[in-house]
């Protein structure tokens, strides 16, 4: 065998190891979940808008802006009367409906005079995330082609008026957003979506971070105490093996939470250049985080804490040497990084039910929600976040532990003995 | 009542039985030396007996205590020393001896680790990062750290694994103080003429069983021997 060969076979055997299959497998399984039930997502909003029309006004421009809705959405209500609008809305709530349109009696007689034409629109928006902005955004689109069909209908019939502004921009917007059982006037869902990802993206991103560096440290920790063969030394001390882990975990959370802090205050001088107000006070909508609201995050930020390095804890476990401990890293990392992107993209509210199952069951997911949740008074899925992470992170400590207590720890696991011998055997 | 008392003790990887059912005692203050080819399964009882192992058969009592079922109070009494041991590189050798004596009485701590540097004999290097150390420095600060916590069994995997000539002899004579003093010590070895020197009774173990037990004279007389070496090789090989 050439030196090439036999290099290249040492080396494929020393790689070919379940330490490096297994975290991709399970990376590869998470992506195709959260692929299937995002294309559910996306398939859904390239459907035409699902919208209910009140057309009081039968003359020229309000037959243009009918025409247009009827052609590029689908209408489910469809009436001549303001007086529906209450029904109009139930209606739209029922079967899952974008918004309400209003064409009030007015509007060509107004456009004529020139003074813009009113369009009232009432949003009713399901989630705050990205996805679920999709449709109304697309819903948006169809007001500016109807506002560009209007100038160009004022172009043809050459008429009076002779201000181009107004001809290129005949029309203008009242909007009112209904959310979660508020009513927003004067603000539309992508606006609402904007402030609420402004306020809310921090903590994710911090707790994102938190948990790949705190988490590295204590698998890498596990790592060098096999490595270094100091391990076997403290198994031997009288000192609880509780206490060894629970002092891994609490080091490694004291460190992260430090690092979070510089992080933390870093990342606030980045959003604040970025931050979206819009000139709009949240505060006189009812969404105000309390001091007691602080308090709720602070909770739930740090049992996840607990939680994730628990987890870690246990990967730890499987680490042989520094260079598997990196490995092991990867897992944990992607769990800190799915719950964050399903929370930019999407509301909790909204997902599909097996990815609402999946995050939720991501104790990771909890502190990153909670915020949002918190501005809308949803303190069950808070409170029910925090209760399920606590119990989370005393089941893994308690395996943790446990693995401690057993052989495993020192002599690594018997299993995976058939893939050894398939791969002795293939090289 | 022995200090270290085995009945039968069997230990099981697997389907691999590296302790075949093993039976020795050690009396208070003796130096009980495991001898044995490399495999024979001298690290595993010296594990199992330290608490690091649970065991598939047989019973062990230490200074009283069921190994099976109070392995947190044997851990106060004994101290073990693996033979390929690490320290924390990025502690100093004295921050090192003072984290292990934190573990035991808070009124002994600062003795211990006054005897832990004596022990090692390290000098001005004690204040060094553990990772500027020679092995042989290494192996002084751990055989440090395994007898400045006066243990009453101390269980020492190839004490002077490592270390050069002079260096071994001044542990040897350590271990060999020590045992005046009452700790019970238990050891394995490579190296005959150690045993010889060091210990007062001895358990030859080969393929997980023990082979012949007894004082290194004895034995020697009984094979005809001239040194334990040659009682090694019989009883092993023979």
């Amino acid at each position: 065998m050439s030196g090439l060969g036999n290099i290249t076979k040492k080396e494929i055997r020393e790689l070919l190891t379940p330490a490096t299959f297994v975290p991709i497998i399970l990376v590869a399984l998470i992506f195709a979940t959260m692929g299937n039930s995002i294309q559910g997502i996306q398939e859904q909003s390239q459907t035409p808008p699902t919208i209910g029309v009140i057309n009081e006004d039968n003359s020229t421009f309000g037959a243009i802006a009918s025409t247009i809705l009827h052609d590029h959405a689908k209408v489910i209500y469809n009436s001549t009367s303001s007086s529906d609008k209450q029904v109009a809305l139930e209606t739209l709530k029922e079967k899952n409906g974008v918004a309400l349109i209003i064409i009030p009696q007015n509007f060509t007689e107004r456009i004529r005079h020139e003074q813009p034409g009113n369009i009232e629109v009432y949003w009713i928006m399901k989630g705050a995330g990205l996805m679920d902005t999709l449709s109304s955004s697309m819903f948006e689109s169809l007001i500016v082609y109807i506002n560009t069909n209007i100038s160009k209908e004022l172009i043809q019939e050459n008429t009076s008026i002779h201000n181009a502004s107004f001809v290129l921009s005949p029309t203008k917007r009242s909007e009112t957003t209904y959310f979660k059982n508020r009513e927003f006037q004067g603000l539309s869902p992508s606006t609402i979506s904007g402030m609420l990802s402004s306020q809310t993206m921090l903590i994710p991103i911090v707790m994102m971070m938190i948990i790949i560096m705190a988490g590295s440290i204590v698998i890498t920790s596990m790592a060098l105490e096999k490595e270094n063969k100091t391990l076997e030394t403290l198994l031997t001390l009288p000192v609880k093996r509780t206490s060894i882990v629970t002092g891994k975990i609490v080091a490694a959370a004291i460190i992260g939470l430090l690092l979070a802090i510089i992080y933390m205050i870093g990342m606030q001088f980045y959003f604040s250049g970025f931050q979206f107000s819009g000139g709009v006070n949240f505060a006189a909508y009812g969404l105000v985080i309390t001091s007691m609201d602080f308090i709720w995050i602070g909770v739930s930020l740090f049992i996840t804490l607990i939680a994730g390095l628990s987890l870690c804890m246990l990967m730890g476990t499987f680490a042989k040497n520094y260079k598997s401990a990196q490995t092991l890293t990867f897992p944990i990392t992607m769990l800190a990084m799915i719950p964050m992107f399903i929370t930019m993209f999407a509301d909790f509210d909204t997902l599909p039910l097996a990815l609402k199952i999946f995050t939720f069951a991501i104790p990771f997911s909890h502190p990153m929600m909670a915020p949002r949740a918190l501005l809308f008074h949803d303190y069950t899925l808070v409170i029910g976040g925090i209760v399920y992470v606590a119990i989370f992170a005393m089941v893994t400590i308690s395996i943790v532990v446990w693995v401690f207590k057993t052989d495993r720890l020192l002599i690594g696991t018997t299993k995976f003995k058939w893939m050894k011998k398939i791969i002795r055997r293939r090289f | 009542m022995p200090a270290v008392e085995v009945k039968n003790l069997v230990k099981k990887y697997g389907s691999i039985d590296a302790v075949k059912g093993i039976s020795f005692s050690i009396d208070a203050g003796e130096i009980f030396g495991l001898i044995g080819p490399n495999g024979a399964g001298k690290t595993t009882a010296l594990r199992v007996l330290s608490t690091l192992l649970s065991i598939n058969g047989g019973s062990v009592t230490i200074l009283g205590y069921d190994l099976s079922k109070q392995a947190g109070e044997i851990r106060k009494l004994i101290s073990y020393l693996p033979e390929d041991a690490g320290a924390y590189k990025n502690l100093s050798g004295r921050a090192y001896l003072q984290f292990i004596a934190n573990f035991f009485d808070p009124k002994e701590v600062a003795a211990m680790v006054q005897k832990g540097i004596e022990i090692t004999d390290l000098g001005a290097r004690i204040d060094d990062r553990v990772d500027t150390y020679s092995k042989g420095m290494m192996r002084r600060l751990l055989v440090g750290r395994a007898l400045m916590t006066n243990p009453k069994l101390a269980i020492l995997d190839e004490p002077t694994s490592g270390l050069d000539v002079i260096n071994a002899q001044e542990i040897r004579k350590l271990i060999k103080t020590t045992a005046q003093k009452g700790t019970t010590v238990l050891l394995s070895s490579h190296n005959m003429l150690e045993v010889e020197y060091l210990c007062d009774r001895i358990a030859l173990i080969s393929d997980g069983k023990i082979v012949e037990e007894g004082k290194p004279k004895a034995l020697m007389e009984k094979y005809k021997a001239r040194n334990i070496e040659e009682v090694f090789i019989r009883t092993v090989h023979e």
